[in-house]
């Protein structure tokens, strides 16, 4: 367990102002996440999943507390660096997709590669192999409406990997899923994680992502309730079996 | 370590007119109010060349013609003269034209908030956002202009053919009437970018965390 810490999250609270009244959904995260895992962020509706998650991926701003990112403080970043952050380093699954329903499949996967300046011959040939690895060869003319959820989810794990980023944020990634293509996206996830050295952190209610998770980290309330690893898991279910 | 995110011009023409091209109908209803509106701007400034074309030709008989059309034509003057109201109803045609393009641009916008979320997830810089919007503006504009000035310049054809008859035709002077065309096709797509700016800036500002929202 000496792997290097990509991911280091210190004393992040975060409050929504209402007007009237001020919600405090964090209330003082710390974590570190090493380079390579498979992370789970698990915990009740409402407990601040998402909200955490969108401050790990740079997407929102904690009120108060800090972010880094390979050492880097995020808030520091400028918009350039920032839009570089969330093109090269991070990819983004959501829970509702997020295809562009105008462009095929193919497009989609090739959008983040075209923003980080590669060529589009390079960009097609690339979009093309990541269609493959996620088994939609022969679908790549295909707009968002003309596949299946599980089929959309595989084109967003595709755009996700299209820069080869070093961290895999995934929001309820089977959300909206059936069992079985749940189950598939999740395997897809441990694939990469384990072939690329990806980080992949999951926020879910998915009992199933606990199997493939090398670390589970339980939020109540929004704070970290305790955070379990890989071998106190199974000697869990085990137990429960 | 050079950290630049780019989208090269052709891929944002590629990405504006497929984005037309999908929408059709919605491009279409944003646009119509365009053409119409370009299409009686065209009409009210040909309806006077061909006018003027007539007066200029110094016939006593085209002098008639011209004033019992009901044209304001002073005896012995050189000019058409564009009444007041007349160039009134046609600048407030163009006003009301132009709050029609930032409403439809605005429902625009709502609509594909997830969208322009998720290009800023993906790495977009808000200039792309408000480039991609230009450019559909600019493409729309374009259309919807050429397409109301020729319209606006066949009715005028056609009805000045009818009240001044066939006589309007051969005096026009088709210089000054392509003049008309053109200060059409220039105004219509000058509203169809200006109608854009605020909607575009507004999807511009949009935080990536739109994206994320499951709700709606
Ligand atoms: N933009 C916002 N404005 C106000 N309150 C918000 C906002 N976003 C989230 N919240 C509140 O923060 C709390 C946590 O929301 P969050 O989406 O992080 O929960 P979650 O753990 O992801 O839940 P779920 O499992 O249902 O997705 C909720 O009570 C929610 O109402
Ligand atoms: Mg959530």
């Amino acid at each position: 367990m000496t792997g290097k810490t990509i991911v280091r999250v210190s004393g992040v609270t975060k409050d929504f102002d209402l007007g009237k009244i001020v919600v405090k959904v964090l209330k003082g995260i710390d974590l570190e996440i090493e380079e390579g895992k498979y992370l789970s962020i698990m915990g009740p509706s409402g407990s601040g999943k998402s909200t955490l998650f969108n401050m790990i991926g740079g997407l929102d701003k904690p009120t108060t507390g800090k972010v880094f990112i390979d050492e880097v403080d995020i808030a520091q970043l400028d918009a350039y660096e920032l839009a570089w952050l969330r093109c090269r380093k991070i990819g983004y699954i959501f829970q509702t997709f997020n295809l562009i329903p105008v462009m095929t499949a193919l497009e989609n996967v090739t959008l983040p590669m075209t923003f980080a300046g590669m060529s589009n011959d390079d960009a097609v040939e690339h979009g093309m192999d990541l269609l493959k690895q996620v088994g939609l060869e022969g679908r790549h003319a295909h707009k968002p409406t003309e596949l299946s959820g599980g089929q959309q989810q595989r084109v967003a794990v595709a755009r996700a990997l299209a820069n080869s980023p070093a961290i895999v944020l995934a929001d309820e990634p089977t959300g909206n899923l059936d069992l079985k293509t749940g189950e598939d996206i999740i395997d897809l996830l441990k694939e990469l994680s384990s072939n690329r050295n990806v980080t992949v952190i999951s926020a879910t209610h998915d009992y199933k992502m606990l199997n493939v998770s090398d670390q589970v980290i339980w939020i109540r309330d929004g704070r970290v309730d305790k955070i379990q690893e890989r071998s106190e898991l199974e000697i869990r279910t085990g137990g429960l079996e | 370590m050079k950290r630049l995110i780019a989208l090269p011009f052709r891929k944002s023409l590629e990405i504006a007119f497929q984005s037309i091209r999908v929408r059709f109908f919605r491009s279409l209803v944003t646009t119509m109010s365009l053409v119409l509106a370009v299409a009686f701007l065209c009409y009210m400034q040909t309806c006077d060349d061909f006018a003027q074309g007539m007066l200029a030709s110094g016939d006593v008989a085209a002098y008639e013609i011209l004033v019992q059309a009901g044209y304001d034509v002073v005896p012995g003057g050189a000019n058409i003269a564009t009444s007041a109201k007349q160039r009134w109803i046609v600048i407030l045609s163009l006003l009301v034209c132009i709050v029609g393009i930032i409403n439809a641009q605005l429902m625009s916008v709502t609509e594909r908030f997830r969208e322009i979320g998720t290009m800023k997830c993906l790495g977009a810089l808000d200039r792309f956002i408000v480039r991609l919007f230009v450019l559909e503006a600019l493409m729309q504009g374009l259309a919807g202009s050429i397409t109301g000035a020729l319209l606006g310049m066949l009715t005028a054809a056609v009805s000045s053919t009818i009240t001044l008859g066939t006589g309007a035709v051969a005096t026009v002077s088709w210089p000054a009437v392509g003049y008309s065309l053109l200060l059409a096709i220039v105004t219509g797509t000058g509203l169809s970018l200006i109608g854009v700016i605020y909607p575009a800036i507004i999807a511009a500002r949009m935080q990536p965390v739109e994206a994320m929202r499951v709700d709606q």
